[in-house]
C-alpha cells in the first residue's frame, strides 16, 4: 500500500521526429495507420497535408515537421500517420515512426516553463524523463487547434 | 430507477400519439357524431396518461387524465361535443406538445400546469350537472348588468363563480397575484376583435386569464362596448401589465385592481351560486359555429391503413444508419479494387465469384439507400391543423387537399424541409386566399382551396403548394422592386414575368402594406429559397393574377448521394455537383477575351466569365498551353461561368462526405467523396467558385 501516486500515471504513444523523442496522450489516439494516399486541400495551411480516406471516413492529415518548422523529409517505410480524435475533431499527424507506449509518472514529468525561446513550445505540455529518455509531450488540443493559420476559413 | 434509457422510446412514441390525436381531433371537429374516432382519442389520452404516469411526468399524466374524464363523459354522451370543447382539447393537444418539448430539451416536463386548461375541462364536464339550470344563470347576469348600469365600467361587476374562486383562492395561496382588469378601447377602433386578441395574447404570455366578461367568444364576435374585464392569475406586478396594455395602439384605459381573499368568500352560500360559462357554449350557438368559417380537409382516406402498416418498425438512429451506410460504401471500393486485380491466372470461377458479390454489394447499397428515405407524410401530418388555425384566425374558409404523402425523401431532407413549407403555406392562406367576401365578389366558391402536392420526378422529389387564391400582383411587385431600388425603371419594362415574380425571393421584400401577425415582414420568401437551396434544391413561382398561384419545389431525392461530373486539373481530380453543370464545350485558347480584366468567353451570343479553378486552387501544373481548352459552364442562380479544366472523367454517383471539423468551412470546397479506387476527391462548392 501507501502507492497512491500510481492514480497519476498516463500512457503516451511515444514517436520520433528525426532524433527526438515525441509523446501523446493514448487516450486521445484512435488509431496508428501506414501512410495512405492523400488528397490536397486547396487554400488551408501548408502544414495540413491534405485529406486521406480512413475507412470511409474523410480525415485531414497534418504534416508535424512543417508546423514545429522542422526539415520536410521523404516518407519511408516506417512513416506512420496517428489518428488522433479530440473535442469531436479528428486529425492525423503525420511521423517518422512510431516508436512504444510508455507510462510515465507525473513526478517525471517536468513543466515547460523552464525551458525557452521555440517557436513549437506553445504545443508542448511537459516534458517526461524516463530511463535517461527525454520524451516531448504535445498539446493536442493546441495542435487541433488551426483557427489562426487558417486563412481560407470562414467568410 | 434509471428511466433515462427509456426516455427517447417515450419521446418518440408520445410523438406518435399526438400526431394521431390531432388527426382524430380534426377529423372529429368534422364528424362529430363518430364514436370510432371519439374511441381512438379516448385510447391516445390514456395511452399517453399511462406512459407519463409510468415516466413519471405528473403534470401530463394529470392532464391526459382530465381530458380522459371529459373524453369518458362524451363517449356515454353526458356532455356533447361543442366546437368549443374540441378546440379545448386542441388547447390539450398543444400543452401536451409542449411538454414533450420541454421534455425533449431538457428531460423534464417543464413547470406550466395548465391550470386554465385543467379548468375549462372541468368546466365542460361540470356542465352536465348543470344543464337545468343554465336559463336561471341568463336570468342572473341580466339582472346584474341592469343593477350595474350606474358603475362607469360595466363588465367590471361580476362575481366569480366557485370554482373561479376557488383557483383564485388557490393561486393567492401560492403566492400569485389575481388581477381585475379592465380594459377600455378607443372608440374609434375600427377592428375591436383583433385588438382585444392582441390584448388577451399579450395577458396570456404572463398570466392565466380565468373569467372574462364578456365571454372570449362573445369578444371574438365583436358582440362587446368598448370595454371587457378579465381576471387573471400572474406571478407579475399589476404595473408590468399597466405598461404592457398601455403600449398597445387603441388602447383608451386600463384598470388593475389586485383581489385579495376578501373577493373569494369560501362560504357555504356561494357555493349555490351557479359555475360560469367561461368556457362553454350554449347548444344554439355551437351549432351556428359548427357550420361556420373554418374547415379544414384532409383527402387522404386510406390514411388508417398506412398507420396499421407501420407499427412493425424498429427505431434507428440515423448515426448507425450513417456507419452503415458507409461500410457499404467500402464493400464497393474494395469490390472495386478486386475486379482491377489482374494477376493473369484469374479463373472464370473467380470472375463469376467477383460478378455475384457485384451484384450483392449494389442491392445492399440500395438497401440501405432505402432505409434512410422516409415518407414525406411525416412533415405533412402536421400541416392540416396548422391550416385550420391560420384560417380561423384568418376568418377565411381553406380547404387543404394534400395529394402524394407516401412519396419518400431522404431523412435528411425531410428533417430541413418543415419550416419553408409551413412558410408557403401560411403565404398562400394569408396572401393568397382572399377574404369570404372577396371569393363571392369575384366569383368564387368561399372556400379557399390549398393544394399541398408531392411527386417523384427522376432524381427529384417535387412538391408543390398550390392556391386559387389572388395570385400575385406582378405590377405591383415590379414598382416595389424600383422602389426598393433592386432594378431601375427602364431596364423593369424589359423584364420578363420570371424576373418580376423573382424579385419575391429577394431579402425583405413584402408587397403585403399591412404586416399581419402571419406574414408580410418581409423576412419570408428569401429564407424559404435559401433554405431549399442548402438542400440543393430550387424554388419556381407559377402564378396568374385572380386565379392563383403555385409555388414548386424541386429537391434532390437524397443529400448523402449526388450526380457528379469528375473533372482532372493538374494531378489533382475533383468533383463537379452535375445539378449546377449546364454544359462541357471545347474551346481554342485564343477564343479567351479580356472584358474589363475579366477573362471571358462568348457562346451563343452570351458573355460568360471564365474561372481558371488551377489558379484560384493553387493546384501545381505546368504552363504549357494546350491547344484546345475544356469548359465546364455552370450555373450560379441564373448566371453561368465556365471552369477551365484539364480533362473529363465523366459522370458518376458520389457519396458527398464532410471535410471533418478540423476542415468544416473551407471555402470553396463543398465536402470530399471516395472514389472507386479508395482514393480522396473533393467536391467544387460551385457557389463560392463562380462569378
Amino acid at each position: 500500500m501507501g502507492n497512491t501516486v500510481s492514480v497519476e500515471r498516463k500512457q503516451y504513444v511515444v514517436f520520433l521526429l528525426g532524433k527526438e523523442n515525441y509523446g501523446v496522450e493514448i487516450h486521445s489516439v484512435t488509431t496508428i495507420e501506414k501512410m495512405l494516399p492523400y488528397a490536397r486541400v486547396p487554400k488551408t495551411p501548408d502544414y495540413i497535408k491534405g485529406v486521406i480516406n480512413l475507412r470511409g471516413e474523410i480525415v485531414p492529415i497534418m504534416d508535424i515537421r512543417t508546423r514545429f518548422g522542422m526539415e520536410v523529409i521523404d516518407e519511408t517505410e516506417e512513416t506512420r500517420v496517428i489518428i488522433i480524435k479530440i473535442n469531436d475533431i479528428s486529425l492525423g499527424i503525420i511521423v517518422d515512426e512510431v516508436d512504444e507506449v510508455l507510462e510515465l509518472k507525473e513526478e517525471a514529468i517536468e513543466n515547460v516553463a523552464n525551458f525557452t525561446n521555440d517557436l513549437s513550445m506553445d504545443y508542448i505540455l511537459g516534458v517526461g524523463k524516463i530511463d535517461g529518455r527525454i520524451v516531448t509531450l504535445l498539446n493536442i488540443e493546441k495542435l487541433a487547434d488551426i483557427s489562426n493559420d487558417n486563412i481560407a476559413l470562414g467568410e | 430507477m434509471d428511466m433515462s434509457q427509456y426516455l427517447e422510446i417515450f419521446i418518440d412514441e408520445t410523438k406518435e400519439h399526438l400526431q394521431s390525436l390531432n388527426e382524430s381531433l380534426l377529423e372529429l371537429e368534422q364528424n362529430p357524431q363518430n364514436v370510432a374516432t371519439l374511441n381512438e382519442i379516448f385510447r391516445v389520452a390514456h395511452t399517453i396518461k399511462g406512459m407519463a404516469g409510468t415516466m413519471g411526468f405528473n403534470k401530463m399524466a394529470k392532464l391526459t387524465h382530465e381530458m380522459e374524464s371529459v373524453l369518458h363523459a362524451l363517449r356515454n354522451n353526458e356532455v356533447k361535443i361543442t366546437p368549443n370543447l374540441v378546440d379545448i382539447l386542441f388547447m390539450c393537444l398543444d400543452a401536451l406538445e409542449n411538454y414533450t418539448e420541454s421534455i425533449v430539451n431538457t428531460g423534464g416536463e417543464g413547470s406550466n400546469d395548465y391550470n386554465s386548461i385543467v379548468l375549462e375541462l372541468s368546466n365542460a364536464m361540470n356542465k352536465k350537472v348543470e344543464k337545468p339550470e343554465m336559463d336561471k344563470e341568463t336570468e342572473n347576469t341580466q339582472i346584474t348588468s341592469e343593477e350595474v348600469e350606474i358603475n362607469s365600467y360595466k363588465t367590471a361587476q361580476f362575481k366569480l363563480n366557485q370554482y373561479e374562486q376557488n383557483v383564485a383562492y388557490k393561486a393567492k395561496e401560492m403566492g400569485m397575484n389575481v388581477l381585475k382588469i379592465t380594459v377600455v378601447l378607443n372608440k374609434g377602433c375600427v377592428l375591436k376583435s383583433a385588438r382585444s386578441f392582441i390584448i388577451f395574447q399579450t395577458l396570456e404570455r404572463h398570466s392565466d386569464i380565468i373569467r372574462s366578461e364578456p365571454r372570449v367568444e362573445d369578444i371574438e364576435d365583436e358582440k362587446f362596448d368598448f370595454e371587457f374585464t378579465v381576471v387573471c392569475i400572474t406571478k407579475e406586478e399589476p404595473l408590468f401589465f399597466q405598461n404592457d396594455i398601455n403600449s398597445i395602439a387603441e388602447v383608451d384605459e386600463v384598470i388593475i385592481t389586485s383581489l385579495g381573499y376578501e373577493d373569494f368568500q369560501l362560504s357555504e352560500i356561494e357555493i349555490t351560486d351557479i359555475p360560469s360559462t367561461t368556457a362553454s357554449t350554449e347548444p344554439v350557438k355551437a351549432e351556428d359555429e359548427a357550420s361556420g368559417d373554418t374547415k379544414v380537409e384532409k383527402n387522404n382516406h386510406n390514411n388508417h391503413a398506412q398507420k396499421s402498416k407501420t407499427g412493425k418498425t424498429v427505431r434507428v438512429d440515423i448515426d448507425r444508419l450513417d456507419v452503415l451506410m458507409n461500410l457499404v460504401s467500402e464493400l464497393i471500393i474494395i469490390k472495386t479494387r478486386l475486379e482491377g486485380i489482374d494477376t493473369g491466372d484469374r479463373t472464370q470461377s473467380y470472375n463469376e465469384a467477383v460478378e455475384y458479390l457485384e451484384r450483392i454489394t449494389t442491392n445492399l447499397h440500395d438497401a440501405v439507400m432505402k432505409v434512410r428515405m422516409v415518407p414525406v407524410e411525416m412533415v405533412f401530418n402536421r400541416f392540416p391543423r396548422m391550416i385550420r388555425d391560420v384560417a380561423r384566425d384568418l376568418k377565411k374558409e381553406i380547404v387543404l387537399n394534400m395529394f402524394g404523402e407516401e412519396t419518400e425523401l431522404d431523412r435528411t431532407v425531410i428533417d430541413e424541409i418543415g419550416d419553408p413549407l409551413i412558410h408557403l403555406l401560411r403565404n398562400s392562406a394569408d396572401h393568397g386566399i382572399e377574404s369570404i367576401e372577396k371569393r363571392i365578389e369575384a366569383g368564387k366558391p368561399s372556400a379557399g382551396q390549398i393544394n399541398l402536392r408531392a411527386y417523384q420526378d427522376g432524381n427529384n422529389v417535387v412538391i408543390e403548394v398550390e392556391d386559387d387564391g389572388q395570385g400575385i400582383n406582378l405590377e405591383k411587385v415590379k414598382n416595389k422592386a424600383i422602389e426598393k431600388g433592386i432594378v431601375k425603371r427602364d431596364i423593369a419594362n424589359t423584364l420578363t414575368q420570371k424576373d418580376i415574380v423573382n424579385f419575391l425571393f429577394k431579402p425583405s421584400f413584402s408587397t403585403q402594406e399591412q404586416i399581419t401577425d402571419l406574414s408580410g415582414r418581409g423576412v419570408g420568401l428569401d429564407v424559404v429559397k435559401t433554405k431549399i437551396e442548402q438542400l440543393g434544391g430550387v424554388v419556381e413561382i407559377e402564378t396568374e393574377w385572380g386565379k392563383g398561384s403555385k409555388f414548386i419545389i424541386r429537391l434532390p431525392l437524397t443529400l448523402a448521394i449526388i450526380q457528379a461530373l469528375l473533372v482532372v486539373i493538374g494531378e489533382e481530380k475533383y468533383a463537379i455537383p452535375l445539378n449546377s453543370t449546364k454544359e462541357i464545350i471545347k474551346i481554342t485558347p485564343d477564343q479567351i477575351m479580356m472584358v474589363q480584366k475579366q477573362e471571358v468567353i462568348m457562346i451563343r451570343d452570351s458573355v460568360i466569365p471564365i474561372v481558371r479553378l488551377d489558379k484560384i486552387l493553387e493546384i501545381p501544373k505546368d504552363d504549357k498551353t494546350a491547344k484546345q481548352l475544356t469548359v465546364v459552364i455552370v450555373k450560379k442562380g441564373e448566371r453561368l461561368s465556365g471552369f477551365l479544366v484539364d480533362s473529363l472523367i465523366g459522370q458518376q454517383e458520389i457519396v458527398i462526405k464532410s471535410l471533418g471539423k478540423l476542415l468544416s468551412g473551407i471555402k470553396y470546397m463543398a465536402g470530399a467523396t471516395i472514389l472507386g479506387d479508395g482514393n480522396v476527391a473533393l467536391i467544387l462548392d460551385v457557389n463560392s467558385l463562380a462569378i
